[in-house]
């Protein structure tokens, strides 16, 4: 997305520009598509690269734990509603053993999201040291 | 002699603040709202750029909540700087306008909860206040309502969110009765708040897995409810983590969608866990908690816990100083009120006036926006029923408050358009059917009360129904336009296209009416002392003027009018003294009969003189009249005709309906006896007063003469009339003599 003009706010900077995470150009969701059902759920999704350069407007803006969270959150992007519901239920106390912790943080990075692996490996840490695991 | 409790003492017992259960500080309860003496000294040791040591507690230690605050949340490159810092130093830079709102949150990224909790209890309340102005982050104040009906009904929530919108409320929140009927209630809101404009955000409280469902479906535009809390046991309790939490908020980035933490003194209290420390040291572990997970924000401000913290001392300044925290944090601040803290008018709005004069990201999470019957989180601080006093209040302050009034006029077509959108859409998506009747009511309800029952089966059905067919908030866009709702098919759509911008995923962003994103970024805090920072526009300040209440210049000239030529006052030259030793003169001020027909009182002058002089009769002494015209001074008017008339005893009688009893030897401005209060003077009592003026003309002893008992105000009722009727007399007056006057009454 080296195209992207990096001014905040983007809808204002290059409207144009913007795609969704299948790609397509936000300019292209319009009513008319809409109505002859032509946009897949995928069309209305922010894409990773839109994410990043959100991240970093809000680095520089002076908050990286923001910036942080939506890097994190462009790594999740390509995972599915599902997915991302299943994840969050085996974060929740009690829910996962560490070996299954472990087997979360694997399969995130697997799937190229290696900041939400580390946060699953910290999360098993402190949740093996203080008795959260199930 | 009576034993018991006095009658003073009684009465007190009947007052709405005796309902309140105040209680004693208990640091072992956690009731307490500064200091605790289980909070730990601050500190904070970093070994090889690692914390290894906070707030008293060693890193083996660490609970889930000081890991995770030790691992994210403090800027290890200013918290030596920031931890060396004196503690009055760092309060003085808060309250110092010349210090820059970045230099504060630099620092306050580099400080521990202990520090940060320790530091908020050096400031009194106004220090508070005036910290508070500099460092929320928008510089455009924002304000959400709640939505929500005992019911769920779809079609009473899409026109109260139509209602919403138009007051001016920029998010709208909802929850349910029966968890059910969640994403139909979402749909509501969505439909009904993008109806009277655009870009009103609005989300669904419901268990944090179907709100973040409800989210991904685009039938949700942000979400709150994401609750952390100060102590572990309660955050487990809770069934959640730092991290879980964490993990959900970049879930709901990952979808482009807003969202916030929510968090509040008391939580902790209530649920029992609270080790001994004081609300806000917990709440400053919460907000550390809130920034590490990378929230752009919070809404915090006691919340459901705030009638725990108003029961202890400090309670009400302990809220404000959390959500002063919150904003030290960089945080977006939604700042509580959202929950009825007191059975005393008095004691709530104490508790809300401080924060609204301060001014907040969203002044309210959730202003009751319909009757206080109808919200399903429970009666807010403000409800529907205030929201004329919340206007007032707005216009006498000058405060940005953020809503403006709206009449009939303009609510009926916006409530009416919201019901017909939200009937098309779950018509035609075959979800649900309502009848005219049926919309009817929920066009003109005022509550839940004022519509038809529902099938019980209806809502909670069509709800599942959407869920299990995989609907989203594209079907609703297309249903929209199909039905020929294209503009509010349009509004859907483009909130469902901000997100692939991602410009609402900032820090405190709200979208404008016309769709101008307004957040950290774009529209910063730049409060840096008198005469920066925000102030509203000429346009908005006019706007917040024109409350209902607003009085009417033309009103008086109908009133007025409507008795125009009821007594017809014929000039007969000039006075001379009388000489009759029973002659009471009766003096009329310059508009009396003139321009002024009608009392304040609602008598017209026509019977407050014939009143008068019928008095005067009763006693058998004669009367002349004359008007003044030289003055408009009741005193005046009534020292001129005492030293007309033969007894040396005067009326004196404004148009507007004061009168006295004057008596030559008096000083001008002297009286014997007055009716100050004219719009309780009653027939009987002008008439007494014309029969007293005859008994000192006789020597005779007078009747006492008393207003009947009221508490009523008189000024916020009465003084715009009497601004105007003395404006009339003003344009009377004239410097001439008094002239004596023939009166007839029309029959």
């Amino acid at each position: 997305m080296a195209e992207l003009r990096p001014t905040y706010p983007l809808a204002e900077s290059g409207p144009g520009e913007a795609r969704t995470s299948s790609g397509r150009q936000v300019s292209e969701i319009t009513l008319d598509a809409v109505a002859r059902g032509e946009l897949t759920p995928g069309d209305i999704r922010i894409s990773p690269e839109v994410l990043r350069q959100q991240a970093d407007f809000a680095q520089a803006g002076g908050n990286p734990q923001l910036a942080d969270n939506l890097r994190r959150g462009a790594e999740l992007v390509a995972f599915s509603d599902e997915e991302l519901l299943e994840l969050y239920e085996s974060l929740r106390p009690g829910r996962a053993s560490a070996a299954e912790l472990d087997g979360l943080a694997d399969r995130l990075e697997a799937g190229a999201a290696v900041l939400c692996a580390a946060l699953v490996r910290e999360a098993r840490a402190a949740y093996v040291r203080r008795g959260l695991t199930a | 002699m009576s034993t018991g409790p006095s009658l003073r003492a009684q009465f007190y017992a009947t007052r709405p603040i005796s309902r309140d259960n105040l209680v004693p500080e208990d640091p072992s309860l956690g009731l307490v709202a500064f200091s605790s003496p289980n909070d730990p000294e601050p500190s904070l040791r970093i070994e090889g750029g690692r914390i290894v040591e906070l707030d008293g507690k060693a890193e083996a230690d660490f609970d889930l909540l000081d890991e995770f605050i030790a691992r994210r949340g403090i800027d290890l490159t200013v918290a030596e700087e920031a931890m060396a810092l004196d503690e009055v130093a760092f309060a003085r830079m808060l309250v110092d306008g010349t210090t820059p709102r970045a230099e504060v949150t630099r620092l306050t990224a580099g400080m521990t909860p202990g520090r940060l909790a320790r530091v908020l209890a050096l400031l009194a309340p106004v220090e508070l206040l005036s910290a508070m102005q500099k460092m929320r982050v928008r510089r455009t104040p924002s304000i959400q309502a709640h939505v929500t009906n005992r019911v769920d009904h779809p079609l009473l929530l899409a026109a109260d969110a139509a209602s919403a919108v138009a007051l001016g409320f920029r998010e709208l929140e909802t929850t349910v009765p029966l968890l059910r009927d969640a994403p139909l209630n979402a749909v509501a809101l969505l439909v009904g708040g993008q109806v009277p404009a655009a870009g009103a955000l609005t989300q669904c409280a419901v268990e944090e897995r179907l709100e973040l469902e409800l989210g991904m479906r685009g039938l949700t535009t942000y979400a709150e409810t994401v609750s952390v809390y100060g102590t572990e046991q309660v955050f487990v309790d809770g069934d959640d983590t730092p991290w879980s939490k964490a993990f959900l908020a970049s879930c709901y980035a990952s979808r482009g969608l807003k969202m916030r933490f929510t968090s509040g003194s008391g939580s902790e209290a209530l649920m029992g866990a609270t080790e001994g420390c004081s609300m806000l040291y917990l709440e400053a572990r919460c907000l550390a908690v809130t920034r590490a997970a990378g929230s752009q924000g919070t809404q915090n401000g006691g919340i459901d816990g705030v009638n725990v913290t108003g029961s202890v001392p400090d309670g009400m300044r302990e809220v404000i100083a959390e959500n002063l925290l919150a904003m030290m944090h960089d945080l977006e601040s939604c700042t509580g009120n959202d929950t009825l803290m007191s059975s005393s008018d008095i004691r709530r709005t104490a508790h809300t006036l401080p924060l609204l004069l301060a001014g907040s990201d969203f002044l309210f999470s959730g202003f009751g926006s319909i009757p206080a019957y109808d919200n399903a989180f429970g009666p807010s601080n403000f409800n529907a029923e205030d929201i004329d006093d919340y206007l007032v209040v707005q216009r006498d302050w000058g405060f940005e408050g953020v809503l403006r009034p709206q009449s009939d006029a303009e609510l009926l077509p916006l409530r009416r358009r919201a019901v017909a959108a939200l009937r098309a859409v779950l018509d035609e998506l075959d979800l649900a059917r309502f009848s005219d009747e049926d919309a009817e009511a929920c066009v003109q309800a005022h509550g839940s009360l004022d519509v038809p029952a529902l099938d019980p089966h209806l809502v909670p059905d069509a709800a599942d129904a959407l869920m299990q067919r995989g609907l989203t908030a594209l079907d609703v866009v297309r249903a929209l336009a199909s039905r020929g709702f294209e503009v509010e098919a349009g509004r859907v759509l483009e909130m469902l296209r901000q997100r692939l911008y991602g410009d609402y995923l900032q820090t405190s962003a709200i979208f404008t009416e016309d769709m101008r994103v307004l957040s950290a970024l774009s529209d910063p805090n730049d409060y840096a002392g008198p005469g920066t920072g925000y102030r509203m526009s000429a346009a908005r300040k006019a706007e917040t003027a024109a409350v209902r209440q607003v009085w009417a210049p033309a009103t008086l000239v109908a009133e007025q009018n409507a008795h125009e030529g009821c007594l017809a006052l014929t000039a007969i030259g000039a006075p001379a003294r009388g000489t009759r030793p029973d002659e009471v003169v009766v003096g009329l001020s310059p508009a009396f009969a003139h321009t002024i027909w009608l009392s304040l009182s609602g008598l017209t002058v026509a019977e407050v003189l014939r009143q008068v002089l019928a008095g005067i009769e009763e006693e058998g002494a004669s009367a002349r009249l004359v008007q003044v015209r030289r003055t408009l001074d009741v005193g005046a008017i009534g020292s001129t005709a005492s030293r007309l008339a033969g007894s040396g005893i005067g009326i004196g009688l404004q148009a507007k309906g004061t009168a006295l009893i004057h008596r030559s030897d008096l000083p001008p401005l002297g009286n014997l006896e007055l009716f100050s209060i004219a719009p309780r003077v009653t027939r009987e009592l002008y008439r007494g007063l014309g029969r007293n003026a005859a008994r000192y003309a006789r020597s005779a002893e007078p009747e006492p003469l008393f207003l009947a008992e009221s508490s009523e105000p008189l000024g916020p009722n009465y003084h715009a009339r009497v601004v105007a009727l003395v404006a009339l007399e003003r344009r009377s007056v004239v410097a001439a003599d008094p002239v004596e006057m023939e009166a007839a009454w029309r029959s």
